[in-house]
């Protein structure tokens, strides 16, 4: 979910440009991930980082930006579906609202500046009600003001509908037509405002729902490249090394979110305020992530981890196939091996045929009789240290395993 | 290490040539017309193709070739499913071929076909997995070696694949098998240096755009366009479509027939023009334990079917060369992990064995039969086996220095040690490849030129021609054609009335040919 929130308050870590504030940003989206979005969206409005990124630092009752009281109600609250109905002059007077705060690179804080803050009343339009915020002239009047405006805007039926669809497509499936809109999309919602904005209950009665593991529905994703790489360390439970030899952690951790940006999915640098296109830019949402160039480097990275890994300060990250063998009840029975592969590791299922014929010519090397593979494996469990017969079952589970990364199928999450 | 010049000059000046003559039908000549093969042969020339068919199994060698001179303990060890002698085809009278190979029989008639005897290794494995490994790597029989032999043989030429491949010499992919993985052979040190076609009814989805069913659901939705940009990606898709869309006419392949579909793909991938040196087709079904013979005919059976496969498809496979005018650019050869048992057992079939008798067939092979007839136990034993006479990797190494013509040092460390060299290939058709685009023969000046030129080409004696051909294939006309001392001469061609355009100087000296691409202006 912090990366959930990343990509919904999307920042850019080179416009920020001050790795404290970075960093604090970062902590408050991992901080509140399953908290309350009201409390998020609250300290988001005044976190340091934000107020560099949208320029919120420079929106003063002389100069007012409107930028940060833009994106509030566009991308972070109400979004733009048909009933969001919001105006520009709610642009203006937000931005009215949010007028007078700093931050300071000493402290890494944020503080309110009322001699910048704009007294006057805001007005707005009757999407929300036609609410007067009356203008305030204390010290106070920053954190009065924002938290009636955010108030007002949760008050809306917009909000809990705009977040759920969000979690919707990160989640499930990015094409929410009316069933979907009224089934789904609006009994999640109810649950949010029932529930004062936490995102747990949401999250939970998604994640537990029929729907969420139906058939029709399921692998429907396509694999973000964060999916897919951190995906493949945890599928394959690649060992990383013990917390204190963090040097070699991070160089690893380095060399993967390497990989990540250069399937265009840059940690911390989103493209822009909107987050990644994959989960706004319709039609093709998720399909972004797939073309000409990202897909072959999908594939080169599945074949690096298993066919060399990578090594650094002589540690070496690598997908073990044996122990990944190992983890199934039947590891020796090459129908059972080759049925429970296929469905750890891709959402849609292979054909019969499919799975006979790449039994035939990847673990019985051509053969017909299982009992071959079984050998093979039965030898190399009783003997493990004897390498010709631990190469003859590494192999071949190598090869199993990169021809099932290799299937498009394995792309889908 | 040295890289042969040969490969990376492998596309001359008259790489023009296909793509100017893409627009005729190549079916419009008869394919053997001598200016067909005179077209096609200096930019396919350049290349020579290795085949690699691998029997999976362990295919029994006795009843493959069955050993005449020693016909008594051959029955002996193997009365319930001997071929009776009469029904052998006739090789040289040592041995004799199984009744269901007729077509490798006509091959060994016109000397296109090597039969090798008893080809094996020390210490043998009757692992299938070991066995294969063993044969796919070219290791001892006690070392673990990780990458395959024709891997480190293309590692060789192309050290850095696949970083910066494929370009603009190297377009096409170094190596093809057709199958779900590519198998240890083509695994180089660090990277498989092959890519694979994992059936046939995926290439001609592949060169047809055709997908397979996706489920009618959001993620059938998602994995159509996953499978989409993948086909568009394939590196080297494209150029494969391409070379297969090249060749419209294929000589009648036997149907049902596993290998010979896959056989079919390859030669259609090699008379298309892909410069690919090494493809490998497997087909399987070797393993035959038990009933390999009908009890009634032991000329019928399992094993019979499979060999007559073996056989019809190998000869589909070279008259579909020979039509395409490409045979000279291909040999080929058969391997299985190993043979089978001397003695049958009781339940009608064979138990895996060691050494065993391969093929190595095409245009340019010395044909005949190598080495002697295995000797058979007068009263064989179940613990009874064939000796080895040729280690598998002088095979190798033999095709790879008289065929692929790596220099001797690359040799010795593509195959970890030296091997004997066999007469399996002429040798002279490596010296032909690099003469041929090693070395200019022929060149012209001015260049372009707009009513004369001055070609000057070499010879190294005897009857030389040199002729001037058209984009449509016509000769325009020969300058020259009678008996040369060797040395450098020159011809002037003078153009006349010829329309400006590309026209072709075709030096021929004996064996040797070369092709210079001329544009005459206005």
């Amino acid at each position: 979910m912090t990366l959930f929130w990343h990509n919904h308050f999307a920042t850019e870590t080179a416009d920020i440009n001050n790795s404290q504030f970075v960093y604090n940003h970062h902590n408050l989206l991992r901080t509140n991930a399953l908290g309350n979005f009201k409390t998020l969206t609250k300290a988001i409005t005044i976190d340091p980082g934000m107020l560099v990124y949208l320029n919120g630092a420079s929106n003063t009752a002389t100069a007012p930006d409107e930028n940060y009281g833009r994106e509030l109600q566009e991308l972070f609250c109400c979004g733009k579906g048909k009933d969001s109905l919001y105006t520009e002059a709610d642009v203006k007077a937000a931005a009215q609202v949010l007028t007078g705060w700093k931050y300071s690179t000493t402290t890494n804080t944020s503080s309110f500046d009322i001699t910048r803050h704009n007294k006057i009343d805001k007005q707005f339009s009757a999407f929300y009600n036609n609410t007067i915020i009356k203008g305030q002239s204390t010290v106070t009047a920053g954190d009065i003001e924002i938290d009636a405006m955010l108030n007002m805007i949760f008050a809306t039926q917009e909000v809990a509908k705009y977040i759920c669809r969000r979690i919707y497509r990160w989640f499930v499936y990015y094409d929410i037509d009316n069933t979907i809109e009224a089934n789904i999309i609006k009994p999640l919602a109810d649950i949010f405002r029932l529930n004062n904005y936490e995102i747990k209950p949401v999250l939970s009665a998604l994640l537990k729902s029929e729907h969420f593991y139906d058939s029709l529905i399921k692998g429907a994703q396509i694999k973000s490249p964060v999916d897919l790489v951190v995906g493949l360390c945890r599928e394959f439970e690649i060992a990383f090394q013990p917390t204190a030899d963090y040097a070699t952690n991070y160089g690893m951790y380095n060399y993967l979110v390497s990989w990540v940006s250069n399937m265009q999915q840059n940690m911390g640098d989103p493209p822009d305020v909107s987050g990644w296109k994959a989960y706004y830019q319709s039609p093709q949402f998720y399909e972004i992530w797939i073309n000409s160039d990202t897909l072959p480097k999908r594939n080169q990275f599945t074949d690096t981890m298993i066919v060399s890994g990578y090594t650094l300060n002589a540690k070496k990250i690598q997908i073990d196939g044996v122990a990944f063998a190992q983890s199934f009840a039947s590891p020796g029975d090459p129908n059972k091996l080759i049925d429970d592969v296929v469905k750890f590791l891709l959402r849609v299922d292979i054909s019969a045929a499919s799975k006979k014929q790449i039994k035939t010519d990847i673990l019985l090397g051509g053969q017909s009789t299982d009992s071959y593979w079984t050998d093979a494996w039965n030898l190399f469990i009783t003997t493990p240290t004897n390498t010709s017969n631990a190469t003859i079952v590494k192999n071949r589970l190598r090869d199993l395993i990169k021809y099932f990364m290799d299937l498009s199928e394995y792309q889908l999450a | 290490m040295q890289r042969r010049t040969f490969l990376r000059n492998a596309m001359p000046a008259s790489v023009l040539l296909p793509s100017l003559v893409g627009g005729f039908s190549f079916k419009a000549f008869s394919a053997d017309s001598p200016i067909m093969q005179s077209l096609n042969l200096p930019v396919t020339e350049t290349d020579h193709v290795f085949v690699i068919i691998q029997l999976s199994g362990g295919n029994d060698g006795l009843n493959m070739v069955i050993p005449i001179e020693n016909f008594s303990s051959y029955v002996n060890a193997r009365s319930n499913i001997y071929i009776p002698e009469a029904k052998t085809l006739a090789l040289n009278g040592k041995v004799g071929l199984h009744p269901a190979m007729t077509g490798l029989h006509d091959m060994y008639d016109k000397g296109n076909l090597k039969v090798v005897n008893s080809v094996g290794y020390p210490q043998p494995s009757y692992s299938h997995f070991r066995a294969t490994d063993i044969w796919m790597s070219a290791s001892d029989s006690a070392a673990v070696v990780n990458s395959g032999w024709a891997g480190r043989y293309l590692n060789y030429e192309y050290p850095n694949y696949p970083n910066g491949y494929p370009n603009a010499t190297k377009k096409d992919p170094l190596a093809i098998q057709i199958g779900s993985v590519t198998s240890l052979t083509l695994q180089g040190p660090a990277v498989s240096m092959g890519m694979s076609i994992s059936n046939t009814s995926n290439f001609y989805n592949l060169i047809n755009g055709v997908q397979d069913a996706a489920p009618d659901t959001p993620a059938g939705k998602e994995l159509s366009f996953i499978r989409t940009i993948s086909q568009q990606t394939q590196q080297y898709a494209t150029i494969i479509k391409d070379a297969a869309s090249k060749v419209t006419t294929q000589v009648t392949y036997p149907t049902n027939n596993s290998l010979a579909d896959q056989l079919k793909i390859v030669s259609r991938l090699i008379s298309g023009g892909l410069q690919t040196r090494v493809y490998m087709v497997n087909y399987g079904g070797f393993d035959t334990h038990s009933n390999q013979v009908n009890s009634n005919d032991t000329t019928t059976g399992g094993h019979a079917n499979l060999l007559k496969n073996v056989s019809d498809a190998i000869k589909a496979f070279q008259d579909d060369l020979n039509f395409q005018g490409a045979a000279d650019r291909v040999v080929g050869m058969t391997f299985s992990e190993f043979g089978r048992r001397i003695k049958s057992n009781g339940s009608g079939g064979t138990d895996h064995g060691s050494a065993a008798p391969l093929f190595v067939f095409g245009k340019n092979v010395i044909g005949g039969v190598l080495g002697d007839t295995p000797i058979i136990p007068a009263n064989a034993t179940v613990n009874d086996n064939l000796p080895f006479q040729y280690d598998f990797r002088s095979i190798y190494s033999t095709i790879m220095s008289n065929w692929l013509c790596v220099n001797e040092l690359d040799l010795q460390q593509i195959m970890l040690k030296n091997f004997q060299m066999l007469p399996l290939v002429n040798s002279v058709g490596c010296k032909k490849a690099v003469n041929l685009s090693g070395e200019q023969l022929i060149s012209n000046y001015p260049n372009p030129f707009t009513s004369n030129t001055v070609i000057t080409f070499k010879t190294n004696g005897g009857h030389t021609l040199v002729q001037i051909i058209d984009t449509m294939g016509r000769v325009i006309s020969n300058l020259t054609d009678k008996d040369y001392a060797a040395g450098s001469f020159t011809v002037v061609f003078d153009s006349g009335s010829l329309p400006a355009g590309v026209y072709y100087a075709r030096l021929q000296n004996m064996a040797t040919q070369q092709v210079r691409a001329m544009i005459k202006v206005r």
